[in-house]
């Protein structure tokens, strides 16, 4: 599959409403109502809150002892757990979808996390900090220094996220896992849709973060 | 050199007792030779007594009844003062007005385990057939047969499918057995510190117990009853081991450090000159004046003898397959006695069949007990979890 036949949904990520982020909107809504659903690296569960106001039976993994406990505390389905080493002791066909939100770049192996991914679900939605956004480039070119922006403010020596990548490069592990883009979207600083009549390398510059609905390749 | 003081008497008689074993201050749900129970070593234990509390008032769904189950040496005393200490419920910080498990929105029902010595028929019972103490000839027991019996009773009150099953250590292996032998009767099971099996450094600590009741010459095979006397010193080192099992390091070396006990210097004796000696003196001593040496040897066996796995083909996930019980499994960071790993455990197997779990690991240094303890980060977990499934389940729970 080539880059442009990724095409972007339609402009569904409704403007933030104070409540929900957009991405977690973006990703409610490329879940179907009634199926079931496992949040890698779920964090405080906001996600998750807002997946079961559709109807939908979530269950997270979080790292955090403090992320776990505050979500149980909200009376979710959260155990304490690692991507990287805990994926593996879930069966195949586990769940209808796998979100990881913004959890990607912070894994020891990504393509690895990826692939269990969708082994667990049979959908994975994955969305992640763009590190081609054109913010991050003028950081590197003109300032000569490691990008931080007000989402990662960490500096390099501190950060979680270990690989970052680009939407460009998010792409070509698809291609290379043999997994299929069903929808993707860029989402702009301001948490908009990148208009979707411009060409990916507008997306690579001016998406902030991007999210992919993913399934399995049909095999090479 | 000063004098070595032993452990103290118990304060209470042999008399005493005994008399809460067979009439015991709760209710009580006596069982006929025409209902058995079946144990697993294959014996049919008839007659025989089951005796519980309860709090709060069952629904008229008959929805909202929440099974408390008792760690090694507790009881059906969840939640009042007991009969014979005088001390609140044992669980109190979880159960009770206000509290996570609130008697204003379920019926909570807390007995004591078959085996035990406060009312349901265990060693220090009498034997009908005899008319004597059973001592060691009542059968040896298992954590599933504690839960055969819970469920008798539970059938005996009507009731069909618990809201909640709920315990800790010896609690929670019931709250597992639950759910693995009977899924469809447990809505929700909150199983906090404990395991899906005991481990060998558990069964060795349970030995050590087992032989220091052994050791004692007022132990008399088993037979001390008949004497109307009681192995309270071998008990008290069993407890006393036991004890420091139940703490951590850092929570003995915060209580107590290495301060000297009502002095300045050592006594050069073997006295208590250490608080934390005088401390597992006052815990061996006190605990001996409320239980029987006999049922801790068979409630620690029962213990043992636990391995849900191992009653599934080795397999874990299997006890568990196809089960729609909302979990939730609690860990303690310092509790090395059921180390979160063993929590880690279940929650792969459940996983693994796609039940629904919340697992929560709470950081806090005072070891296994502290599921006992005021940690209110435990009580809220508790109380979402429960409110969530209550939602789930269609209690009403607001203030009524």
């Amino acid at each position: 599959m080539s880059v442009q036949e990724v095409l972007p949904l339609n402009g569904v990520a409704a403007a933030p409403s104070g409540q929900f982020r957009a991405d977690h909107l973006l990703v409610a809504e490329m879940v179907k109502p009634g199926s079931k659903v496992l949040d890698v690296g779920c964090g405080d569960g906001d996600l998750l809150q807002l997946l079961e106001t559709r109807g939908i039976d979530g269950r997270g993994i979080e790292l955090s002892r403090e992320g776990v406990n505050r979500c149980v505390a909200k009376g979710l389905a959260v155990v304490q757990g690692d991507a990287d080493t805990d994926l593996v002791n879930y069966p195949d066909d586990a769940f209808d979808y796998v979100i990881l939100s913004q959890t990607l770049q912070a894994t020891r192996q990504p393509k690895v996390v990826l692939e269990n991914l969708l082994r667990i679900g049979r959908r994975a939605i994955v969305s992640f900090p763009n590190f081609g956004f054109w913010k991050m480039r003028l950081q590197l070119l003109i300032g000569g220094h490691m990008p931080r922006t007000e989402n990662l403010p960490a500096t390099w020596y501190d950060t979680a996220n270990i690989h970052f990548c680009t939407i460009k490069d998010f792409v070509q592990l698809c291609d290379e896992i043999n997994v299929k883009m069903e929808r993707s979207v860029a989402l702009d600083l301001y948490g908009r849709p990148v208009p979707l009549n411009l060409p990916w390398w507008v997306w690579n510059m001016f998406g902030e973060q991007a999210v992919f609905l993913l399934s399995r390749g049909g095999g090479k | 050199m000063g004098s070595v003081k032993s452990i103290p008497s118990p304060a209470i008689s042999a008399d005493e007792r005994s008399h809460e074993v067979d009439h015991p201050s709760s209710l009580v749900a006596h069982f006929g030779t025409e209902q058995p129970l079946r144990l697993d070593c294959g014996i049919d234990l008839s007659p025989f007594q089951i005796a519980y509390q309860t709090y709060g008032e069952l629904n008229a769904d008959r929805s909202n009844a929440v099974l408390i189950c008792h760690a090694l040496t507790g009881d059906q005393h969840v939640a009042n003062v007991h009969p014979v200490t005088g001390k609140p419920g044992w669980w109190e910080t979880l159960v009770g007005p206000g509290r996570p498990i609130d008697p204003k929105h379920y019926f909570i029902i807390c007995s004591n385990v078959i085996g035990g010595c406060m009312g349901s028929t265990g060693p220090a019972s009498i034997n009908p057939a005899t008319g004597k103490v059973w001592g060691l000839d009542f059968p040896v027991i298992t954590i599933p047969d504690m839960v055969r019996a819970q469920a008798m009773l539970i059938d005996r009150l009507g009731i069909d499918t618990l809201f909640a099953v709920v315990g800790g250590s010896m609690g929670g292996m019931q709250v597992l057995q639950w759910t693995a032998a009977y899924p469809s009767r447990v809505f929700s099971a909150l199983a906090i510190a404990c395991a899906t099996r005991h481990s060998a450094q558990n069964i060795a600590f349970h030995e050590l117990g087992r032989q220091a009741v052994m050791a004692d010459p007022d132990w008399h095979g088993g037979g001390y009853a008949d004497r109307g006397i009681h192995p309270h010193r071998g008990l008290a080192v069993a407890r006393m081991a036991a004890h420091i099992t139940y703490l951590s390091d850092a929570a003995l070396h915060r209580k107590f450090g290495r301060r000297m006990q009502d002095r300045e210097l050592p006594t050069f004796s073997f006295d208590a000159d250490f608080q934390v000696e005088s401390y597992l003196r006052y815990q061996g001593s006190s605990f001996v004046e409320r239980f029987d040496a006999n049922s801790y040897l068979y409630l620690t066996r029962a213990m043992d003898y636990f391995d849900i796995a191992a009653d599934h083909g080795g397999v874990l996930a299997k006890a568990f397959a196809g089960i729609e019980t909302r979990f939730c499994v609690v860990s303690f960071t310092s509790d090395w006695l059921f180390p979160t790993s063993e929590s880690r455990a279940l929650v792969h197997a459940l996983n693994a069949s796609s039940a629904r779990v919340s697992f929560a690991e709470i950081e806090t240094d005072r070891g296994h007990d502290a599921f006992l303890l005021d940690v209110p980060e435990f009580f809220d977990i508790s109380r979402a979890f429960l409110q969530s499934a209550g939602k789930a389940r269609g209690l009403s729970l607001e203030d009524r």
